[in-house]
């Protein structure tokens, strides 16, 4: 390795006059290429978006007849909408998911850069063995949960309740760890200093550390805000009353109570999807950013 | 311990110091790094105390009671035939419906993986090419991983319909026979993984992209003043560097394919014939509609101990390959 980074200078003063011309050939042939390449892909990712817009602003009738039409000949009609909006219960379940999404964001947040912070910073005694059985807690499946959580919340009465939407999923072992390792990276003289003048644990907490974290948190609540609006299995179960619903789990009890209405199904489809997509648009920059740093911890 | 630490990357011998200037920092030292107090021990757990609780009481007691409950006849109707041993393991391990669901699910994770992992990195290293239009990339392939899983379900199994979806249109104006996509044994799990791969890809890609762009700019320059085509630089530079990258998201995706339920539930149900059941949902299956939370519990832990296999294997091969 040595050695080649040592004969690199020479190779540039003598390859490089000859290599440019050929070089700047190259280089955009294969990335006009790539792009045309890409661009065709990325259409294709668009289709199933289009499609369902375009079946969502059909008639029922124009939406079930052969053979199928891109642009329907009786014009586009907006039906399908105002008849799932104005029957549905999508507005309810909408504040459902973002009430519980919230809720199970806010409280993860709070007590997992609570213990992060504990050991990171703390020497108390049983730290490493808490740590240890925290990172072990990542290969626990949620499924393998679900059976004996619906008999505790049945028994703690809680079924049907924002409480059992919420109460289970605050734990978030991977995002411990992502924590932990973000406060490790802070300097401790900051600290050390407000100790000195005699600051409270918890005050050098909330006003030092805290704010230095923001990226990291707002990556963390980014991650932990998706996972929970899309939550299917657990709200599936911990939930009937429908006015309880969250919109994943509600937008399937739709789809088998109008059958065969495919303008209405897709109708509603687009509008569970769009609160998610408007944030994400204009976010973008932030949630790619808190997927790519939090994705590899574990989803 | 940090004020220790600094000078040493500098190379100043430490102890060269002046001692007037270090006394005040060797203070603050001593009281952060002094042995465990009392006051420490404290403070740790209550900082510890919220998330412990809700650790203890939402995860590690289910785990106590779903381990107990597996030995037990307990019904969802509140019948419960007690203390009944290994009998639901037993009754599992004969259960041809359950090994079926086990079946599905790994060939799942199989068939699903390898597109996950692969076209995720293809699309990640051609927008690193230096394309135009960063974000409308990262747009169109990302978004979808935003989408509830009901919601591209109902997308897909509109697509598959057999004479109004888009697929089988396709089909037949290119003069190919249409597909039952949904009702043929053997097409139904691939037309699952197709919507799996449309909605999750876009996370591997980005994890991908991130990881492609630490990449330092310095290797390519020196491959290319090298006379490395841009195959060849792939090969020899990104491949061999993405490789912890790779190692964890075929990981995290195995362990996620694993779990497969949302969208095999909402576009097959299962169907057609258990085909394309996996084994959460048959877990679900068994406790919810079946009543039998015992049973249900104890295949819970047959499948846990599945995924402690798998995990174990992997952390053996990667042990074995950084070694």
């Amino acid at each position: 390795m040595a050695t080649n980074t040592l004969s690199r200078p020479a190779l540039r003063l003598k390859g490089s006059v000859a290599d440019i011309p050929a070089r700047r050939k190259r280089a955009p042939l294969s990335r006009i290429l790539a792009t045309v390449i890409v661009a065709v892909l990325a259409v294709a990712w668009l289709i199933p978006f289009a499609w369902a817009t375009l079946t969502a602003l059909k008639s029922e009738t124009e939406a079930a007849s052969t053979p199928i039409s891109w642009i329907p000949a009786s014009g586009f009609t907006l039906d399908a909408f105002t008849k799932v909006l104005g029957s549905g219960n999508i507005p309810t379940w909408t504040l459902n998911s973002l009430f519980t999404s919230a809720a199970i964001t806010a409280i993860t947040l709070v007590i997992s850069a609570s213990v992060a912070y504990a050991i990171s910073r703390i020497d108390f005694r049983g730290k490493d063995l808490l740590m240890g059985v925290i990172i072990a807690s990542i290969i626990v499946p949620p499924p393998v949960l679900i059976i004996p959580l619906f008999q505790q919340m049945q028994s703690l009465n809680l079924i049907d309740t924002y409480w059992a939407l919420i109460l289970p999923q605050v734990i978030h072992s991977p995002m411990v760890f992502v924590l932990k390792k973000f406060f490790d990276q802070i300097p401790r003289e900051l600290e050390e200093a407000a100790l000195m003048d005699g600051a409270s644990r918890l005050r050098i907490f909330t006003t030092i550390v805290l704010p230095l974290s923001r990226p990291i948190l707002a990556a963390v609540a980014i991650f932990v805000f998706i996972g929970a609006w899309n939550n299917f299995l657990w709200p599936f179960i911990a939930t009937n009353d429908s006015s309880l619903l969250t919109l994943p789990v509600g937008l399937q009890t739709i789809k088998s109570a109008y059958g065969i209405q495919y303008a209405q199904n897709m109708a509603s489809a687009l509008l569970a999807a769009l609160p998610l997509i408007l944030v994400f648009l204009f976010f973008q920059r932030q949630i790619i950013k808190g997927v790519a740093t939090t994705g590899l911890a574990g989803t | 311990m940090s004020t220790v630490r600094i000078p040493a990357p500098t190379g100043e011998p430490a102890p060269a110091a002046p001692p007037a200037k270090t006394s005040p920092g060797k203070r603050s030292t001593a009281r952060l790094a002094r042995p465990r107090s009392r006051r420490d021990n404290i403070h740790g757990w209550a900082f510890s105390a919220p998330f412990l609780a809700f650790f203890l009481m939402f995860l590690v007691w289910p785990m106590i009671s779903g381990a107990y409950m597996s030995l037990t006849g307990k019904s969802l109707t509140g019948a419960n035939s007690g203390f009944i041993g290994l009998a639901n393991y037993a009754e599992a391990f004969g259960d041809s419906d359950m090994w079926r669901s086990l079946g599905n699910t790994l060939y799942f994770t199989l068939i699903s993986t390898v597109p996950l992992v692969v076209i995720a990195l293809a699309l990640a290293a051609l927008v690193n090419m230096g394309l135009p239009a960063q974000w409308l990339w990262r747009l169109s392939f990302f978004s979808p991983f935003l989408l509830a899983s009901t919601v591209v379900s109902l997308f897909f199994a509109w697509m598959y319909n057999p004479e109004l979806g888009l697929f089988n249109d396709v089909l037949v104006k290119l003069g190919i026979p249409p597909v039952a996509w949904l009702n043929d044994p053997a097409v139904a799990m691939w037309a699952v993984v197709i919507a799996t791969v449309w909605w999750t890809v876009g996370f591997n890609f980005l994890l991908y992209l991130a990881a492609l762009q630490n990449i330092p700019q310095q290797h390519y320059e020196a491959a290319s003043l090298d006379g490395a085509g841009g195959w060849r630089q792939f090969f020899s530079i990104s491949l061999p560097q993405l490789g912890p990258t790779t190692v964890m998201i075929v990981i995290l995706q195995i362990l996620a394919s694993l779990k497969v339920f949302d969208q095999i539930y909402q576009i097959t149900a299962g169907g057609p014939g258990g085909a394309t059941r996996s084994i959460v949902q048959y877990i679900f299956e068994a406790g919810f509609t079946g009543y039998r939370l015992g049973y249900s519990a104890a295949i819970s832990y047959i499948f846990f101990g599945l995924i402690l296999f798998i995990a174990l294997v992997q952390v053996f091969i990667t042990r074995k390959r950084s070694a």
